[in-house]
C-alpha cells in the first residue's frame, strides 16, 4: 500500500470518508501527544493548574476514541471495505484504543504530579521521569508519523526504541528503590515516582502497538506477538 | 471417470499459489485434489482473443469464485468447463482442460455425458414449463430411466438437496412456473445435482433475486460443497468473498491472480487485483 493509494476509489465519497477518519486519527494522536507533554511538564515543575487541565482534557480523548469508532463501525457498514482498507479500519480501531489508553496513562501522570506537588517543599526536579517522559512521548509521535506516512522503516524503529524506555523505567525502579531503604521518609514520593514511570513506560508499549499495527496496515502481516527478527523479515517481503 | 493414477498426480499441488508468500505463521494451506486443471488454455471468438494463456487447478468439493469488472472472460472461461462454447459460431480453443484428469476435449468425449457431470446453472432461473416434479426427473427420463420408485426417490433427495423440499412437498405436481424466482433458481440447481454431477458450474446464479432469496442460495453453496466441486462467477465481490474458498481475479481475459478467497479479499499480492476488489480505478 502506497502512500497515495487511500484515494482513487471510483466513489469520491468513500474517498472522502478514508481521508476524514485518517485525520481524526492524527489529530486524537497530536492531543494525545501532548496531553504526556504537559502531564511530564506538571509533574517535573509542579505545577498542579496544569496537572488539573491536563486531567480534564482526558474527557476529549475518550470522546475522540467514540466518535472515531463509529465512523469506523458505519464505514464497515455501508463500504464493506477490502484489502487496504480494510486493513486500514481495523488499525485505526486498534490505534484509537491504544491512544485513549496512552490518554489514560498520562492522565495518571498528571495525578501523581498533583500529589507530589503536595509532599515536596522544596520541589525537585524529577529529571528521571522528565527523560522517559520525553523518550515515550518521541514513541508516540514516531509511531504516529508512521501511521501518517505508511512507513514500516519508521515503525520498525518505533519497535525497537520501546527497549530503551524499558531500560530507563527499570533504572528508575532501582533508584527509587534505593532512596526507599535508605529513607523510610521517602517512601510515600518514590512510589509516586515510580507509579509515573510506570505510566510513562506503559506510554510506550501502545506506542509500539500502534508502530505494529502501521506494519499491518501496510504490509497485511501481523506482527504482533513476534521477534524483531520477524519483524524485520515481514518488512523486507 | 476419476483415475486414481493421473489424480494422485495432481495432487498437493492444488493451490500452488495460494501459498506462495504465506508466513508460517498463517494458516496452512489444505491439501486438496485437484477437480479441474485448465492448461495454457487460449479462446478465440474469431480473431478476437478472449482468454488468454490461462492455468489454474481448482480443488475438488471447495467453492472457486471468479470475479472481474464485465467482459474480462470468467463467464466465457466458466463455459468451457461443460463445453457450453462449442454451441458459439466462430470459437477456437487452445490449450487443455482436465476434469478429474480427463481432457474433455479428448475424442471420446461425449458431450452430452460431459454436461450431465457437469451441471450449469444460469442467472435467469430457466424451469421448464412442467410440473415441479418433471423438472427434476428432467435428466433422469432423458437417460430413460422409468422405475418410478427410482424417479421419486432422486425428485426428493435432489430437492431437499436444494433446500426446497419442504416449500414444494405439497405441491410437486403443480406448474414450475407458479414458484418465486429464488425457488425457482433452487429448482433449477436440484434439476443439475438430481443427475448426480460431479461440478456445478454457477454463472450470476443470485443475480437476478433479492436479497433473501440470494442468502438462501448462498447457504445452498455451502451445503452442496461437501458433495461438489463448485464453481461460482459473480459481479458481487462480497458474495465471492462470502461463498467462496478460493477466488481467481480476471482482467480483459488474463488470470491476474488466484488465491485463498481468505487472503485474496484481506492482502492481495496483485495491485490490479487490489484495485478492483477495493473499487479503485486502476
Amino acid at each position: 500500500m502506497d502512500k497515495t493509494s487511500l484515494g482513487h476509489h471510483i466513489s469520491q465519497q468513500y474517498n472522502a470518508e478514508l481521508e476524514g477518519v485518517r485525520n481524526r486519527v492524527l489529530a486524537m494522536g497530536g492531543l494525545v501527544e501532548q496531553q504526556i507533554a504537559q502531564a511530564v511538564a506538571s509533574l517535573c515543575e509542579g505545577d498542579t493548574a496544569l496537572a488539573e487541565a491536563v486531567i480534564n482534557r482526558d474527557v476529549q480523548v475518550n470522546a475522540l476514541e467514540v466518535s472515531i469508532d463509529e465512523e469506523c463501525s458505519q464505514i464497515l457498514a455501508r463500504r464493506q471495505p477490502a484489502a487496504s482498507d480494510l486493513r486500514l479500519i481495523v488499525a485505526i480501531i486498534k490505534t484509537i484504543t491504544d491512544l485513549e489508553r496512552i490518554g489514560d496513562q498520562a492522565e495518571k501522570v498528571a495525578r501523581m504530579g498533583e500529589r507530589l506537588a503536595e509532599q515536596d517543599q522544596p520541589r525537585k526536579g524529577y529529571d528521571e521521569i522528565r527523560t522517559l517522559g520525553r523518550l515515550a512521548g518521541e514513541m508516540v509521535r514516531d509511531a504516529l508519523d508512521a501511521f501518517a506516512r505508511l512507513d514500516t522503516e519508521a515503525a520498525m524503529q518505533v519497535v525497537q526504541g520501546d527497549a530503551q524506555v524499558d531500560h530507563e523505567y527499570e533504572g528508575i525502579m532501582r533508584q527509587r528503590i534505593t532512596h526507599m531503604m535508605e529513607d523510610p521518609r521517602q517512601i510515600t514520593r518514590s512510589l509516586d515516582v515510580m507509579w509515573a514511570a510506570r505510566a510513562l513506560e506503559r506510554i510506550g508499549d501502545h506506542a509500539r502497538n500502534i508502530a505494529e499495527y502501521v506494519i499491518y496496515l501496510v504490509k497485511g502481516k501481523d506482527v504482533r506477538h513476534t521477534s524483531i527478527e520477524q519483524i524485520e523479515k515481514a518488512i523486507l517481503d | 471417470m476419476l483415475n486414481e493414477d493421473t489424480a494422485n498426480d495432481l495432487l498437493n499441488h492444488a493451490i500452488d499459489m495460494a501459498s506462495l508468500g504465506m508466513d508460517a505463521n498463517e494458516p496452512e494451506t489444505e491439501t486438496l485434489e485437484t477437480s479441474i486443471e485448465v492448461e495454457h488454455l487460449s479462446l478465440y471468438y474469431g480473431d478476437k482473443r478472449a482468454l488468454n494463456d490461462i492455468s489454474l487447478r481448482l480443488p475438488r468439493n471447495r467453492v472457486s469464485a471468479f470475479i472481474g469488472p464485465s467482459g474480462c472472460g470468467k463467464s466465457t472461461l466458466l463455459r468451457c468447463f461443460n463445453r457450453m462454447n462449442d454451441l458459439v459460431d466462430g470459437v477456437r480453443i487452445e490449450g487443455t482442460i482436465r476434469i478429474n484428469g480427463q481432457d474433455i476435449h479428448a475424442r471420446t468425449v461425449d458431450v452430452s455425458a460431459l454436461r450431465s457431470k457437469v451441471g450449469m446453472v444460469f442467472q435467469r432461473p430457466n424451469p421448464f414449463p412442467k410440473s415441479i416434479y418433471e423438472n427434476v426427473a428432467y435428466g433422469l427420463r432423458l437417460q430413460g430411466v422409468r422405475d418410478r420408485r427410482r424417479l421419486d426417490e432422486t425428485v426428493e433427495r435432489a430437492l431437499r438437496g436444494a433446500a426446497l423440499w419442504d416449500e414444494v412437498k405439497d405441491r410437486l405436481h403443480e406448474s414450475a412456473l407458479g414458484m418465486s424466482g429464488g425457488q425457482q433458481q433452487r429448482l433449477v440447481i436440484a434439476r443439475a445435482i438430481a443427475v448426480e454431477p460431479e461440478v456445478l458450474l454457477l454463472d450470476e446464479p443470485a443475480s437476478a433475486l433479492d436479497p433473501i432469496s440470494t442468502l438462501k442460495i448462498e447457504e445452498l453453496i455451502y451445503e452442496l460443497k461437501d458433495r461438489y466441486t463448485i464453481v461460482i462467477v459473480t459481479h458481487n465481490m462480497q458474495q465471492a468473498a462470502r461463498v467462496s474458498d478460493y477466488t481467481a481475479f480476471l482482467y480483459m481475459g488474463d488470470l491476474i491472480e488466484f488465491d485463498d478467497t481468505r487472503r485474496l479479499f484481506t492482502n492481495p499480492g496483485k495491485k490490479q487485483t487490489e484495485d478492483y476488489i477495493t473499487g479503485r480505478y486502476g
